[in-house]
């Protein structure tokens, strides 16, 4: 194994005899431009453009209590005035894939939001758990605060920075799976949850989650 | 004003499409620049070249500098020769292209970076444009043959579907894969014969041969016609 | 055969005959004859031709909104170049960053050792079924075979890949595998290969079919193979850009997640993510953002898989990294959108190209990986030049330039042909004028018997493709050289 490894570099460094190092310009645009309500608006837009549900609410446990039904899984960190009564929550503690496949729906925060794209960004931070949550049920509840929304990808990318480092996984999801194999015409709700909502909120002392 | 300049006729002008030179000449007489023909010139070396001759291509190549050295301008009726002096032999040839290829200019281009738009041109017929793929994508001439080609009296300028479609020529491609040639050919015929108009005419002589040479075989009654032969109506 | 002394412009559009080595290799498919298979295919071109369309619009639609899509692309261009030129130190970095994040790297000279690594992975488990996320590196290795001989079951996951599967085909499109199957076909596939002869053709009614067949196998999966769009050499961060979620099943469920890679595929920085993850959607689905991006480095206590092992794949990738030319092609992030775009791969469809990697990209890729002439010799023929896929190119490949430089190859390794000597003959005759202008007038007199109203409708040999659909003038009682020295002596 270490003799493909030695031979591999040697390969590389023997190719790469003639080349000069490459300096990278980025005259993309890196930061948005757009004020707060225009970000919000366009993010709102974009998710609903691709299938997904927006409900803006000051107080996001009642709104979310109205979609949900049934077994709902969450986090233990998940503060209670984003936990919806009525529903019955169901704390995650290490279910097996199967167990999930059992709940109606997940319940989650996210790290951040791109209004360019219309997408979420989960990293494992509190208020989200394990990847698998956001995944295996049918359908996805995720409150958005508004502040977490940024205008363009790499401010996103940037956002994510800290997790990526740290090793957190992240996934970065733009409206529910979907599909396009067949003639090309999408079709919505495939492996991945069938429906995500997302519920925008602004008032950041609904969710004064402590960061880890 | 530019006094004068150096045609480039090339090989296939020469040989198979004389009407096409002697238009560029009318044009360009007409325009006041004084022609001269070096009588030494054939081939730029294009199909060579493309179709992975190198050593041919190169010596042609090195035959067309040693042609034009000196020639403060270079005119020629073919977007795809323009193209393959202009974006091709400073590799090919290195130091041996000796500026030739900043000299070498396309007439569409030429013409209209005379600001010369009206050249008092007359056509009788509805013409559709069809932008050949190296003047569209390598010599990126934009809309200057659309532009002289609205200043013609009497052309009624009609929009070619899918315009920027390829025709299917591609040099040697037009034998080597003539099978899907052939197909390119009849989508770009229908789009031409679906515009109604008398004249579908392009920047480039070979993908004409190919465009003319369909609409021939299939009984059409439109003709493939080049720019220079248009701007050079005079009646 | 066309003799030394026949009309020269004939000569000039000759094609190359099947080289004598490639006709002794048990005649093997050369493109132009599998280009026209696909071509008398109707239902192929219909369903190719209405699927390339849509996307195609889709994506000019996307890239318009887009307004720095050009300093995008120039980014681009220039991260994958800093990345390919000093590659070594990339990956090494790579691979220090997943080690430490308790991840396993595994480096393969060639498709057959990535396979044996792969295969004893699995081996090692002790599982006899894996769960695969779409990958053309894996295509490329064709790690299902070597699975299968190994006793293993690989399951591919995409929608697309499925249907190919149970097909029993080939991928004809680097993303949209099925892309030559329209839902009818489809149908009637599903029908008996997942027993529901209740299916009608509604995409959204097969799509559920499909998912209810896979999720069992993804709650029951032990062990999953993905490909990787991006590897992050500063954070050891492995990207995977899909939309079905069947890569987030596959590189979360189970316990172990191998990941095979080309070694192209490393960008140094985290925030170079910013850059691809806005030019490859809007290229290849010509959506703004996929539906899901999974990201992740070795493993992680508590979320997903207990194991994970990265094979960086050579199998003739540092070949293409030796070439000037070529190089630029390492760039790709396989989008395809210049299989959408290319007026060949859209009349013709992919399976004409016989290579893991259709269309232009395809036809460049494939010589330089394998470094072959022989049947892959016709691929860089298989265009135009017109150029169209170097124009949608998000990592600024010039795809025309590398196809020329191929035929230069192929040229040089099969020079000996009717072809060859006919284009050197050529090539004499216009590199002397006098030669040229005998030419021309030897033509005038030798075409007589064949013209028609001044035209020529049928042409000899190996010529005869351009009679199939074109007529062409013959040389006309005056060349323009002649018509000049008419009138400078009447002058």
């Amino acid at each position: 194994m270490s003799a493909a490894r030695d031979e591999l570099l040697a390969r590389i460094r023997a190719a790469l005899a003639d080349v000069e190092p490459v300096a990278v310009t980025r005259a993309y645009r890196e930061v948005g431009t757009l004020d707060r309500a225009s970000v919000v608006e366009r993010f709102v837009e974009r998710i609903e453009d691709y299938g997904a549900t927006v409900i803006r609410s000051s107080d996001p446990a009642v709104a979310v209590a109205a979609l949900l039904s049934g077994r709902v899984v969450i986090v233990h960190e998940l503060p209670a005035s984003l936990r919806p009564s009525g529903v019955e929550l169901i704390e995650d503690d290490g279910l097996t894939a199967l167990q999930l496949d059992e709940i109606d729906a997940a319940l989650t925060t996210c790290a951040a939001a791109c209004a360019e794209t219309g997408s979420i960004a989960l990293d494992g931070g509190p208020g989200q758990g394990r990847r698998a949550l956001t995944l295996v049920p049918d359908l996805h509840v995720c409150i958005v605060r508004v502040a977490d929304i940024v205008e363009t990808v790499p401010e996103l990318i940037d956002r994510l920075a800290p997790s990526a480092r740290e090793g957190r996984p992240i996934v970065i999801v733009s409206g529910p799976s979907a599909t396009s194999d067949i003639e090309l015409a999408r079709v919505e709700g495939v492996h991945g949850p069938r429906r995500l909502v997302v519920v925008l909120h602004d008032c950041p002392t609904v969710m004064s989650i402590p960061q880890t | 004003m530019i006094g004068r300049a150096a045609l480039f006729v090339t090989c296939l002008a020469d040989t198979l499409y004389p009407s096409v030179g002697i238009a560029t000449v009318t044009v360009l007489e007409r325009l006041g620049v004084s022609v001269s023909f070096p009588r030494e010139q054939t081939c730029c070396g294009q199909m060579h070249f493309n179709s992975g001759y190198v050593d041919e291509a190169r010596q042609l190549g090195q035959r067309f500098v040693d042609v034009f050295a000196g020639e403060p301008v270079v005119v020629t009726p073919s977007a795809s020769c323009a193209a393959h002096v202009r974006h091709q032999y400073a590799e090919l040839l290195g130091d041996d292209a000796r500026g030739v290829p900043e000299s070498v200019v396309e007439l569409s281009q030429f013409v209209s970076g005379l600001g010369a738009v009206a050249i008092g041109a007359r056509f009788r017929g509805t013409v559709t444009y069809h932008p050949t793929c190296h003047s569209l994508r390598v010599l990126r001439v934009g809309d200057s043959p659309l532009r002289l080609l609205r200043e013609v009296e009497g052309l009624g300028l009609v929009e070619l579907p899918d315009a920027d479609e390829c025709c299917g020529f591609g040099g040697t491609f037009a034998v080597k894969n003539a099978a899907v040639s052939s197909a390119m050919l009849a989508d770009k015929l229908d789009a031409i014969e679906s515009t109604g108009a008398d004249v579908v005419c392009a920047c480039d002589s070979s993908c004409l041969m190919h465009i003319g040479g369909g609409l021939r075989r299939r009984g059409s009654r439109v003709r493939a016609v080049h720019l220079a032969e248009i701007l050079a109506g005079a009646s | 055969m066309v003799r030394a002394c026949a009309p020269f412009i004939w000569r000039k559009f000759l094609p190359v005959p099947p080289s004598r080595a490639a006709a002794r290799d048990a005649a093997p498919v050369v493109f132009p004859q599998a280009a026209r298979a696909g071509l008398a295919n109707a239902q192929l071109r219909a369903n190719l031709n209405a699927a390339t369309t849509t996307i195609r619009e889709k994506r000019a639609q996307v890239v318009a909104e887009v307004g720095d899509w050009e300093e995008l692309r120039d980014a681009a261009a220039a991260i994958k170049d800093s990345a390919l030129h000093r590659l070594d130190t990339v990956l090494l970095e790579l691979e220090a960053t997943v080690t430490k994040a308790r991840g396993i790297v595994h480096w393969a000279r060639d498709a057959a050792e990535a396979n044996r690594i792969v295969v004893d992975l699995v081996r090692a488990t002790g599982a006899d079924e894996v769960v695969k996320v779409k990958s053309l590196a894996t295509d490329e290795i064709r790690l299902n075979e070597a699975l299968e001989a190994g006793g293993i079951r690989p399951i591919e996951t995409d929608l697309a890949e499925l249907i190919v599967q149970l097909a029993g085909e080939r991928a004809s499109h680097l993303l949209v595998p099925a892309i030559h199957k329209n839902r009818t076909e489809i149908r009637d596939l599903l029908r008996v290969a997942l027993d529901r002869p209740d299916l009608t053709d509604e995409p959204t009614e097969l799509t559920a079919a499909a998912r209810l067949h896979l999720r069992a196998a993804f709650l029951r999966a032990r062990v999953a193979i993905s490909g990787a769009n991006f590897a992050v050499a500063e954070t050891g961060t492995i990207c995977v850009v899909e939309s079905e979620g069947n890569g987030r099943m596959c590189t979360t469920l189970p316990e172990t997640l191998i990941t095979v890679m080309g070694i192209e595929k490393v960008v140094p920085e985290w925030r170079d993510l910013g850059v691809f993850l806005q030019l490859l959607p809007r290229s290849a689905t010509g959506e703004r953002m996929n539906p899901y991006t999974s990201l992740w480095a070795g493993v992680r206590a508590g979320d997903g898989p207990s194991a994970f092992h990265l094979v960086l794949l050579d199998n003739g990738r540092t070949r293409a990294l030796a070439d000037d030319v070529g190089r630029p092609a390492l760039r790709c992030i396989r989008c395809s959108a210049c299989v959408n775009v290319c007026p060949v791969y859209r009349r013709v469809g992919g399976h004409a190209y016989h290579t893991v990697y259709a269309g232009p990209i395809g036809a460049i890729l494939q010589p330089q990986l394998s470094g072959e002439s022989g049947q892959a010799g016709s691929l860089p023929f298989a265009s135009s030049l017109c150029g169209a896929c170097a124009d949608v190119c998000p990592v600024k490949i010039d795809i025309p330039r590398i196809l020329v430089r191929e035929r230069a190859r192929a040229v040089a390794a099969e020079r000996q042909g009717l072809e060859g000597a006919t284009l050197r003959r050529l090539g004499r005759i216009l590199s002397d004028r006098r030669r040229y202008e005998r030419a021309q007038r030897l033509t005038r007199v030798l075409q007589r018997p064949a013209l028609r109203d001044g035209h020529l409708r049928w042409f000899p040999g190996p010529l005869g493709g351009w009679g199939e659909s074109r007529d062409l003038p013959g040389v006309p009682a005056q060349t323009f050289r002649e018509w000049w020295e008419a009138r400078e002596r009447g002058a």
